[in-house]
């Protein structure tokens, strides 16, 4: 058959290869588009429930994920490619920042968490929000791997007071933080970090507050 | 086809050419997930879903797929699929795939998916394909959750932790009280290595023993062998 030249059979399986392409992208896109906003919602949904574990809801009445200050790179906070650093008020009052910050040097890298500190410098909340720690070894950072479903490992920094954060150490450091033995690392990681994100708000307390919403520290 | 070859193809599935433990297909999410049941079910019951569709869209897609270009066009459709089963989820099963969410994409990389489509979906009519993708889900599933339930009794001392994510209000159980110190290697991968090495083991046991069987009780009398002499004669498969 003269039609199964290389070029022909070329064009032809390009041709089809195009055609399922467009297709099924497009099945992509159209699902996509009709899910956008159910998930946009449900991820602000998710964010506002992480949120409420940290700081309670009457502690502050403004709209929190749209009062923020977009941090660059910092080191005291462990962000290299930057965060954000959302204010909450009471009737316009200073009441609490909640920061993401990172502990770089977990057992199995980075940490991701999100800490609340009161505006007069004491710890209200801190929760991991991504970690790859040791399953069943580290990972009791996170509450919900956590044995101890009572008092979880992580709520030891609700209500740290402002005086504690200098003791914001695991015992083996001269802290005060207890630690689960043979797994020191991803304690120490939490704690240290929390501690530094403590410093970080006291010490830029007021630039944070006074900052343009949306805008750079 | 009829109800009897739907039925040969989901014994096929489920247990005679089994993906986890015969064909040893996948092994990629197996070993990963299978820490707890929980989780090990979860991607089952994900991967059921997307081997289902995706037998059924390429079978019913096959007379239009040329025979040079196939294996790309089963992984864009296969990768279409699984994209819109992850957002589907995520948008209207929100807390279900809090769960199943991180597994679903690693679903694309479980080559049985393209095995199946390749080997069986190209081949066949749509509803045989389809209920062969539902049958090596289910087996799929079926190693996943003996395996999780293996690695977390002996790792974690636990059984269906964290079901409370999927049906709020039951608790998992703890089999060995608060104080089970816990066996770290069965929770890391080469507790998924070896518990899988002991399943395989286990259903070659019952092959041959159904073999030796067989002989031992053939339909024509014949001189009936000791079951010790069948095993070693018997097909490792």
């Amino acid at each position: 058959m003269s039609e199964t030249t290389a070029l022909g059979l070329s064009a032809r399986t390009g041709g089809v290869m195009v055609a399922f392409t467009v297709v099924f992208t497009a099945m992509m896109a159209f699902t996509y588009d009709a899910t956008h906003e159910q998930i946009q919602a449900s991820a602000t949904e998710e964010k506002m429930k992480l949120i409420a574990e940290v700081l309670p809801g009457a502690a502050y009445d403004n709209a929190l994920l749209d009062d923020y200050v977009q941090l660059g790179p910092t080191r005291e906070l462990g962000l290299d490619e930057g965060g954000r650093a959302y204010r909450a008020r009471k009737a316009g009052q200073a009441a609490a920042l909640l920061i993401e910050a990172t502990a770089p040097d977990g057992y199995s890298g980075r940490i991701d968490l999100i800490i609340a500190i009161n505006a007069d410098g004491s710890v209200s909340g801190v929760r991991a929000v991504s970690h790859r720690e040791t399953p069943g070894l580290g990972d009791y950072i996170d509450p919900k791997k956590d044995k101890d479903k009572k008092s979880p490992w992580i709520t030891q920094f609700a209500d740290l007071k402002a005086a504690d954060v200098p003791a914001c150490k695991v015992r083996k450091d001269g802290g005060q933080i207890t630690y689960h033995t043979g797994a020191t690392i991803s304690a120490r990681a939490v704690t240290n970090a929390v501690a530094r994100a403590a410093r970080f708000a006291a010490d830029n307390q007021n630039r944070l507050f006074a900052a343009k919403s949306g805008g750079p520290l | 086809m009829d109800f009897q070859a739907h039925k040969d193809i989901a014994w096929n599935g489920i247990w005679k050419q089994n993906t986890g433990v015969v064909q040893i297909l996948g092994l990629c999410p197996i070993l990963a997930i299978s820490s707890n049941v929980v989780n090990a079910v979860s991607l089952g019951l994900a991967t059921i879903l997307v081997m289902a569709l995706s037998n059924l869209t390429i079978s019913a897609l096959r007379n239009f797929i040329p025979y040079e270009i196939r294996i790309p066009v089963f992984i864009l459709i296969i990768a279409a699929l699984v994209t819109v089963v992850d957002l589907a989820f995520n948008a209207y099963l929100h807390e279900l795939y809090l769960v199943l969410g991180i597994f679903i994409p690693l679903i694309v990389t479980n080559c049985i998916v393209l095995a199946r489509v390749e080997a069986f979906a190209a081949k066949n009519e749509p509803g045989g394909a389809t209920v062969d993708g539902i049958a090596m889900g289910i087996g799929l599933t079926l190693v996943l959750t003996v395996l999780g339930a293996m690695r977390e009794v002996i790792g974690s001392g636990t059984l269906f932790s964290g079901i409370e994510m999927i049906f709020p209000g039951i608790q998992g159980l703890t089999l060995f009280g608060d104080d089970y110190p816990g066996f770290l290697v069965a929770i890391l991968p080469p507790g998924a290595f070896i518990a899988l090495g002991f399943l395989i083991a286990g259903r070659n046991w019952i092959e041959a023993r159904k073999q030796a069987r067989a002989r031992a009780n053939p339909p024509a009398p014949r001189s009936p062998k000791t079951p010790a002499e069948a095993a070693t004669s018997a097909d490792p498969a």
